[in-house]
């Protein structure tokens, strides 16, 4: 991090010059950005050597702290690959980043500072929703392209503006959709929904219901659970007798809590169960009270451990990154992933890359960024490959959001085998939104 | 199901939460009482000890009974340490000053918990409960470790209760809360009960950390629920009202679950925070406070 | 109280409201950017100031006065498509209401209670905002459309958004709470205040109404929160529960204590100094927050009475 201030300061000297020698940079993308390199050759001489700087805005601290250190290895790792076969159109990444503590006004923070102190080309990255939120309008006002990896259904509700993507991972409204047909057709139809009581909980309650709805099952009761709760038991109360599926989805460091209560309360005799891998990302399976798990289902957008049908492109991604067919580091395997989100960063970073490839990107000109989007926004297939492991993806240009496979896994003897992939379609809805009316 | 269980099972929660309430809030109502200072920190405490908890009961894997021992002496001990060490450097040099000490709390909460994010990383770890069994009820079954935690803590508030009203520190404790220069006039070494009944009050959350661990999982961030109850607790129980204080704990941990089952959960925490409030508005004393000196 | 002579006290507010106006011309973006935050921010935590450092009440529940502005303006803009301007009132008639709300019900107690009943409104507050997540979309928030904060004035217009709109407006705003203070703290109702302060039965005694006073003071701390946090609504365009939750009570007390509570230009020092520890220290250690909670230590250490508290004490007996 502290060479990026000295980079700052080599950027300013060799802004548009060809012949410079990039300082602080390593030999190997010296050599890339010299043309030395033959895969790069075709670009070294289109486009001038300096690195292309992206702000990577990472919630090392705060509440998102779990998931954050994921995205971070998981940037980091795409980041040395892109690197290492020729950087983006010859040019290597400049990675900086910042914490935003998981505070969506130190996050606005950060992307000024991005934009105007470190004067990166983009900024990338971000995972909590309200951060989002939060950052999204300085983004807007300072005509950065921001790239976020949250979600949320906050790009796609058409709130934020021309600047900001989510190339990267499906949001939670398509998640919530797709799986309603598979949920009524194999579990029931009767449906007890157990969700937090603030914006992403009430997104799930207002999208299932009415999917859920849609195929002939019934939401039959809604549990709130308040913000600041730390036990649940006496939620499951209020589950109604009739109730022939349960479904939860819970965040935050509660959430191991909320499950093994659920164990406890309703023992064996219990409806099926059916979550989001959410409340489970970065916990390990082993743990001591999940044993109760088994035979329930959950959604994963990735499937954490290795099945058998794994793609080379999976086992690609894993090596990459330093994830174990467990879905856990590879030199501490107690130390478990977030595998249905962190694919995000790896793919959004190639989506940037393939932008600025296709829009002849050079420098952050309004001309330039403008091209940028444009190119972004008339993009529609990724096909499953190296850069988008986590499976093939279409991307809608209107609303800047991508649609995806999603997978509905099975607890059995504490690991998670995947019974059900969606269709990208099951997950597609009318859009409410049109960015590209907007000016840039 | 319907109202009785429902009831029931409210209850049951609130004692748990209740019992160990009591034992975070007293070890804040102490140093509110004798030192008087506000410990933003204690909060800190309590998630130390939680996190140390792991950290114990790791070393001794396959055999969570004795971890768990382990972890209760162990995490009180170093917390005990911890919090010598934070009022002989920096307490005492600021004389106990209100304002000062709550800055200087506030620096201190800042910073174990990022020594413990950096030492232990953001995610949160579950501890083997040492007993596990399921209470099964007629209509729903109950973690039997929870039961545990309440004769657990029924225990240790009784020991405390003990050492305070019936030994020679306790008196020595009482006194100086009581007037602290003639405490010094009659040769207690205030400086000495200072620092002994700082540490007394961290380790009480340090064990009620250790205690709830196996139900909540330690993370570097659960401290902040319970600086904010005890806080409540302490205030309604009446300053440095030791029993008040546990009685206190007791109408927070019920009237919350007992209010969630006749109205929405966040409406339920709205009314019982607001319910809570106007207690105190109108008996300024706290519940069970005497009138102020 | 000292005996200064008040011109002495003005210039430099002055001074230093000019210096703040002239160096909007030098500074560089991102920092241009930063200062008018500070300024928001800034406001809210003299509006805290008044409460705890000329009154004596601590209060850990200002959050709620901040978001009653922030909410007040951004819900009535972004739904009801209020101008900037009402808006604004909106939002300062909303803390206004809250704050003298509250303070009928809270002031009835004092010290810690009192603390702890200004804290557990706020707490349900915050939960109020998640409830309604219907109109304030919770913990996610919203965001105020840039088409909706222009403000006409005769033939041209100007958007809130635009850096120097930004900037001076934010100025204006710490200008009018700066200086308000001042002549609050220089006035006999100020005088009255640090009476109640120091000996709020003596001053009973003397024949003021002490309850009355106290009242004042917090609608006035209240509604300047308030309108910090109106401003912050409108000038930053987000509006989330982040900001009626517990820590931004915390926030406004960490920063008048840092730059010395009970004086007129603390809270400034405090924030500004707050803010460059966190932006500095984050571009240099994951874990900023132990660099801060270290520098509050030492801070505290060697300034118990926040800085310029000390050095009011030590060096500058005029230091209103």
């Amino acid at each position: 991090m502290d060479h990026s201030k000295k980079d700052s300061n080599t950027k300013r000297l060799i802004r548009v010059s060809r012949r410079n020698v990039i300082k602080g940079l390593g030999a190997a993308s010296a050599l890339t950005a010299s043309g030395l390199v033959p895969g790069a050759m075709r670009y070294a001489q289109a486009q001038s050597s300096a690195p292309i700087k992206i702000g990577f805005q990472a919630h090392l601290t705060g509440i998102g702290a779990a998931y954050g250190r994921w995205y971070q290895r998981t940037t980091l790792a795409a980041v040395k690959l892109i690197n290492d076969t020729g950087g983006i159109g010859g040019r290597p990444i400049e990675l900086v980043t910042e914490d935003d503590g998981t505070d969506p006004k130190r996050g606005a923070e950060v992307v000024e500072k991005f934009a105007t102190e470190h004067k990166v080309d983009f900024v990338f990255g971000t995972l909590f929703s309200h951060v989002v939120v939060g950052s999204a309008p300085t983004a807007g006002q300072l005509k950065m392209p921001y790239f976020v990896v949250s979600e949320g259904y906050h790009v796609a509700s058409g709130k934020l503006n021309r600047y900001v993507f989510q190339p990267g991972i499906t949001d939670v409204r398509s998640q919530v959709i797709s799986m309603a047909p598979w949920v009524a057709g194999n579990l029931g139809k009767k449906v007890a929904m157990i969700f937090p009581d603030y914006a992403f909980g009430h997104d799930h309650r207002d999208f299932f219901t009415k999917a859920i709805a849609a195929q002939g099952g019934e939401a039959i009761k809604h549990i709130p659970v308040p913000a600041t709760e730390t036990s649940y038991t006496r939620y499951f109360a209020q589950i109604p007798a009739e109730t022939e599926v349960i479904y939860h989805v819970m965040v935050g460091p509660g959430v191991l809590t909320f499950v093994k209560e659920m164990g406890e309360h309703f023992g064996s005799k219990r409806p099926q169960i059916f979550g989001f891998i959410d409340s489970l990302e970065a916990v390990d399976m082993a743990s001591p009270g999940l044993e109760f798990l088994d035979g329930t289902y959950f959604w994963e957008a990735f499937p954490r451990y290795a099945q058998k049908d794994q793609s080379a492109f999976d086992k690609f991604y894993r090596q990459a990154v330093g994830v174990n067919e467990n879905g856990a580091a590879v030199d501490d395997p107690k130390d478990v992933s977030t595998y249905s989100h962190m694919f995000g960063c790896w793919e959004t970073l190639y989506v940037i890359k393939a932008a600025v490839e296709q829009s002849g990107y050079r420098s952050a000109t309004p001309k330039d960024k403008a091209a940028l989007i444009e190119s972004v926004e008339a993009m529609t297939d990724f096909a499953e490959s190296n850069e988008h492991p986590q499976g093939a993806k279409k991307f809608n240009g209107q609303l800047h959001q991508v649609f995806a496979h999603q997978s509905i896994s099975k607890v059995e003897g504490g690991r998670l085998n995947v019974v059900h992939r969606t269709a990208i379609e099951d997950g597609m809805y009318e859009p409410e939104a049109d960015y590209r009316t907007q000016s840039l | 199901m319907s109202f009785g269980p429902h009831l029931l099972l409210a209850l049951l929660e609130g004692t748990v939460t209740a019992f160990v309430l009591a034992l975070t809030a007293l070890g804040l109502s102490l140093v509110f009482g004798v030192m008087r200072i506000v410990n933003v920190a204690h909060g800190e405490f309590f998630m130390l000890g939680a996190v140390l908890a792991w950290a114990f009961s790791s070393l001794v894997p396959g055999m969570p009974a004795l971890g768990f021992l382990l972890a209760l002496v162990g995490s009180a001990l170093v917390v005990g340490t911890v919090a010598i060490a934070a009022d002989r450097l920096i307490l005492r040099r600021l004389n106990y000053a209100p304002e000062a000490t709550i800055v200087a709390t506030i620096g201190l909460l800042y910073i174990i918990q990022q020594v413990v994010l950096t030492v232990y990383g953001p995610n949160a770890h579950p501890v083997v409960p040492p007993i596990n069994f399921r209470v099964v009820f007629p209509w729903f079954g109950y973690s039997g470790y929870k039961l545990v935690v309440i004769g657990a803590s029924a225990a240790l508030l009784g020991a405390t209760w003990y050492t305070l009203t019936r030994t020679r520190l306790g008196l020595i404790m009482r006194a100086t809360q009581f007037d602290r220069e003639t405490a010094q006039s009659f040769g207690i070494p205030v400086d000495r009960v200072y620092s002994a009944v700082f540490a007394l009050g961290a380790m009480l959350a340090a064990v009620a950390g250790v205690l709830i661990v196996p139900i909540q999982q330690a993370h570097y961030l659960m401290g902040l629920d319970p600086l904010l109850l005890s806080f409540i607790v302490v205030i309604l129980g009446g300053l440095g009202n030791l029993r008040g204080t546990v009685m206190a704990a007791f109408v927070i941990g019920l009237s919350d679950g007992v209010i969630s089952v006749f109205f929405s959960a966040t409406l339920a925490k709205i009314i019982a925070t607001l319910f809570v409030a106007l207690v105190l508005v109108v008996r300024r004393e706290g519940l069970f406070g005497e009138k102020a000196r | 109280m000292t005996g200064a002579t008040p011109r002495r006290d003005w210039l430099l507010h002055l001074a230093v409201i000019a210096l703040l106006f002239g160096v909007q011309f030098v500074l560089p973006a991102y920092h241009y950017s930063n200062v008018s935050k500070i300024m928001v921010m800034a406001s809210f935590a003299i509006g805290y100031n008044i409460l705890i450092g000329y009154t004596g009440l601590l209060s850990l529940g200002h959050a709620m006065f901040f978001a009653a502005g922030l909410y007040g303006a951004g819900l009535t803009v972004h739904h009801l498509g209020f101008d900037p301007l009402s808006g604004f009132l909106a939002g300062l008639l909303a803390a206004l209401c809250l704050s003298v709300a509250i303070g009928l019900v809270a002031l009835r107690t004092a010290g810690v209670s009192f603390m702890i009943v200004t804290l557990m409104f706020a707490q349900a507050g915050y939960l109020l905002t998640l409830y309604f997540g219907e109109f304030t979309r919770g913990d996610e928030g919203f965001v105020l459309k840039e088409n909706l904060l222009r403000v006409v004035v005769g033939d041209t217009g100007f958007n809130l958004i635009d850096p120097a709109a930004r900037y001076n407006l934010a100025l204006l705003l710490f200008t009018v709470c700066l200086l308000g203070s001042l002549v609050l703290v220089r006035s006999a109702v100020g005088r009255v205040l640090i009476a109640v302060r120091e000996n709020e039965q003596r001053t009973a005694m003397l024949g003021y109404n002490a309850f009355l006073y106290k009242l004042l003071a917090l609608v006035i701390s209240g509604t300047m929160s308030g309108a910090a946090g109106a401003t912050y609504a409108l000038l930053f365009t987000y509006v989330g529960a982040t900001f009626a939750a517990i820590q931004y009570s915390i926030l406004p007390l960490l920063w008048v204590l840092l730059g010395g509570a009970g004086t007129t230009l603390g809270p400034l020092l405090g924030t500004l100094l707050m803010f460059y520890l966190v932006d500095v220290s984050s571009g240099q250690t994951s874990s900023y927050m132990l660099l801060v909670g270290a520098a509050l230590i030492i801070l505290v250490l060697w300034a118990p009475k926040g800085i310029l508290g000390t050095l009011r004490e030590k060096r500058i007996p005029w230091l209103p």
